[in-house]
């Protein structure tokens, strides 16, 4: 069952019922905080769709229902809807940010939303549907787990859905969820449903996906969205929020070799701590413990981890995603830009490659362009010395580059950078592989990047993603 | 209060908050790896007691290399400004106050006549950015405290005005932030930006930090203005039809004491508090800031013009 149903009612009544709230959730506020103090995971996920498939409405019917919006949120959004003349309270206005987007009825840019079960706390990257803001949708997926892509059950798989599921592809997310929004509107047809999931479920096994799901919903209604629906008999699985609270989220990452980017040099110079120096940083990959051979690039030194430091003492061993400082047996002079690597399978510095970029700014990127390339921790300069193919996303097939990459363009470039770096293939989630292309002038942000040619990547060839609709399984 | 002095802390505190922790931390040695000369906005409010929490614990065992900033409106409650100091003398830390009276009296600013300040907070904030050449600018603020923050980067691009143009604003993806700047311009950084206020208290328990007393239950005389608990004071409260009580509260935020309310509250201690916060039906902001009730836009017109 779903854990969020017992979170105490935060929603109904609008206001002066705090003394009522005391006493209804005493108890059961007692127990929440127990649970949600004690440990839980952190779910990462991005939400995609177009203009008008809902996707603000699932947003808001996700916050709305796991009783994350409070009640001033709530009387501010019933009061626009009274406003516009709208019968029902429209949950989309919950996410809605900026005054623009509001008097256009569209949404701009990545917003972020918080909210937490007792199963699992949760980030979503919010992200617009329209077709210029790919950018965005690259932007929320990069460190997403879980990308959910919402359709219309009455168009179905329409070109922006296999954008978003190519987007989500080219950047290694390891879950996509297709939630088929207003199912009400097709009388809840089982063969609508499965016509949708079987034909996304075939364009993902193209695109290498390995677990794709796909849940009937109306997020309008909320069936699906938070409880499971009553309505739709035909589906036993999960609703969207029990996907998210029980989506597999093991990963890797702690296994292989080390990659530390030194971020800082720690350097106290204390009268009691005259020779302490710390290499302060965050592990993109592997795990590092005292006595960890290493070596440093790129000047490709050796030398041997003594501790593995923090505020809150030394620790036996630091794991991906953790922020540490690393002490070492010899003095290596080393500083921010450079990589601490495990010996086995370190990187080879170059200063040649290739890349999968985004293009993000208005500002156009043309073979012979120089700029700063941001790699790791390390800056250096760039020229970009070829745009070779650009990605058709619908298809993602390669076609003919053009002279320059304009705004939302992905495409495989040639790069050559001044310094040699330890570049290696881009890693999903990209703390390892991931790059931006800077503007020396004023420090915009041109493009980012994948090490390495990320179509080449997806192993089309691989066998049929196994696709979970629900009605081929019992009950979760 | 817990005060947990456990070595295996860490272990036991939740992976989720562990999570938020490294990414902090990671975000803070960014600042000093990316610029010449950051400094925290430090109020001593709760988030901004949390930056610097993780910022000393980020380049443990060396000093911070960030200074401190506090705009004064003049209106603070005592008990946080004696909090301010104590900290910054126990810890060794650079502060640097800027009053905005000191703007009013050399006539740089006026006073608004409701009495309020905080609005006026802006004008000394960019001009001290400006005079001491400060690039980075660290603050406490999170996504989840108000829908035009929802949009916020970790890293957001400020121009010489200290103005917030949101289509300026440079996609962050992974984690790699981007602190370039034209000369002039700086960058005001977010560390606690995916953190919510549940994430921000219990982490608080976890590591025993120690907050200004005025977040926890007390009596104190206090009247009712627009439906919040004002603290009388200089700032100009009460007015004659204000009547003043004693009750036990305890404030959410502090800030200016002219729009800062209290709630009514029990809760003495920081797990009374997780779980008044689990049961309160009612956003912080909307329950204490006068200032955001102000138009549903007024936080994204307040952030164009340089504010926090």
């Amino acid at each position: 069952m779903s854990a969020a149903t017992s979170i105490p009612t935060q929603v109904n009544g609008t206001s002066g019922v705090l003394d009522q709230a005391f006493e209804d959730a005493g108890v059961q506020a007692h127990e929440l905080a127990q649970e949600l103090t004690s440990a839980r995971g952190l779910l990462r996920f991005a939400t995609a769709g177009s203009v008008d498939d809902g996707k603000s409405t699932l947003v808001g019917r996700l916050l709305h229902d796991s009783k994350s919006v409070l009640a001033d949120t709530l009387d501010a959004v019933q009061r626009t809807s009274d406003a516009r003349g709208s019968d029902t309270i429209d949950l989309s206005l919950l996410v809605d940010g900026l005054r623009a987007e509001r008097e256009q009825g569209i949404t701009i840019d990545v917003a972020y939303r918080y909210f937490a079960t007792p199963a699992r706390t949760f980030i979503l990257a919010d992200t617009p549907g329209h077709v210029q803001y790919t950018r965005n949708t690259v932007t929320g997926a990069s460190t997403a787990d879980l990308v959910v892509i919402l359709t219309d059950a009455r168009t179905g798989v329409v070109d922006q859905t296999r954008r978003h599921a190519a987007v989500a592809a080219l950047l290694g997310v390891p879950h996509l969820l297709l939630a088929v929004n207003k199912i009400d509107l097709v009388n809840f047809d089982q063969q609508v449903f499965d016509a949708i999931a079987a034909e996304f479920s075939a364009y993902a096994k193209e695109l290498g996906i390995h677990e794709v799901t796909a849940i009937p919903i109306s997020a309008l209604h909320g069936d699906n969205v938070v409880t499971r629906s009553e309505r739709i008999d035909w589906y036993t699985g999960r609703s969207v929020l029990e996907h998210l609270e029980n989506v597999d989220l093991t990963d890797d990452s702690a296994d292989g070799s080390l990659r530390f980017p030194v971020q800082y040099v720690i350097r106290p110079r204390s009268d009691e701590l005259p020779d302490y120096r710390g290499y302060a940083g965050r592990v993109a990959a592997g795990t590092v413990r005292p006595g960890d051979e290493i070596v440093a690039l790129p000047s490709g030194l050796r030398s041997t981890v003594t501790a593995v430091d923090t505020a809150d003492g030394e620790r036996s061993s630091a794991v991906a995603g953790e922020s540490v400082t690393l002490l070492l047996a010899d003095d290596l002079d080393l500083s921010r830009g450079d990589l601490i690597s495990g010996v086995v399978d370190a990187p080879t510095p170059v200063t040649e490659f290739t890349a999968t970029v985004t293009h993000l700014a208005d500002r156009p990127l043309r073979a012979g362009t120089r700029a700063l390339l941001r790699y790791g921790s390390s800056t250096t300069r760039v020229v970009v010395t070829s745009i070779d193919h650009l990605l058709e996303i619908d298809s993602l097939t390669f076609v003919e580059a053009p002279k320059a990459l304009a705004l939302n363009d992905i495409a495989q470039v040639a790069l050559r950078t001044a310094e040699a770096l330890p570049v290696e293939a881009y890693r999903p989630g990209g703390a390892v592989g991931s790059l931006l292309i800077i503007d020396p002038a004023d420090g915009t942000t041109l493009s980012a990047g994948m090490v390495g040619n990320r179509r080449a990547a997806l192993h089309p060839e691989t066998p049929a993603p196994s696709t979970t609709t629900g009605t081929q399984e019992e009950s979760a | 209060m817990t005060i947990t002095q456990n070595v295996e802390r860490n272990r036991v505190a939740s992976p989720h908050l562990r999570a938020l922790e490294s990414e902090a931390i990671h975000i803070l040695r960014e600042v000093a790896g990316q610029f010449d000369k950051p400094v925290i906005l430090f109020s001593a409010g709760k988030d901004s007691v949390l930056v610097l929490h993780l910022a000393l614990k980020a380049f443990y065992p060396a000093p911070l290399p960030f200074s401190l900033l506090h705009v004064d409106t003049g209106h603070n409650f005592p008990e946080v400004l004696a909090y301010r100091d104590r900290v910054v003398a126990e810890k060794g830390l650079r502060l640097q106050v800027a009053s905005v009276q000191d703007w009013i009296d050399d006539g740089r600013l006026t006073e608004r006549p409701d009495g309020t300040r905080n609005p006026l907070q802006t004008v000394p904030l960019v001009d001290t950015i400006a005079d001491e050449r400060f690039d980075a600018v660290i603050g406490g603020a999170r996504r989840d405290e108000e829908r035009s923050r929802a949009k916020e980067r970790i890293f957001s691009l400020r121009d010489s005005f200290g103005g917030w143009d949101p289509r300026r604003q440079r996609p962050e993806l992974w984690g790699l932030y981007n602190g370039r700047h034209a000369a002039g311009e700086h960058v005001r950084v977010f560390p606690l930006s995916n953190w919510t206020e549940l994430d921000v208290w219990n982490y608080i328990e976890s590591e025993g930090i120690d907050l200004p007393e005025i977040y926890y239950a007390h009596e104190r005389e206090v009247f009712q203005r627009q439906g919040m608990w004002l603290t009388p004071g200089d700032w100009g409260g009460p007015g004659e039809r204000e009547r003043l009580e004693r009750r036990q509260v305890r404030y959410r935020t502090v800030g200016d004491m002219s729009c800062t309310g209290a709630v009514e509250s029990d809760a003495t201690d920081v797990r009374a508090v997780i779980e008044e916060i689990i049961v309160t039906r009612i956003t912080e902001r909307g329950a204490t800031r006068a200032d955001d009730k102000l138009g549903e836009a007024a936080m994204e017109d307040r952030k164009r013009e340089g504010y926090f």
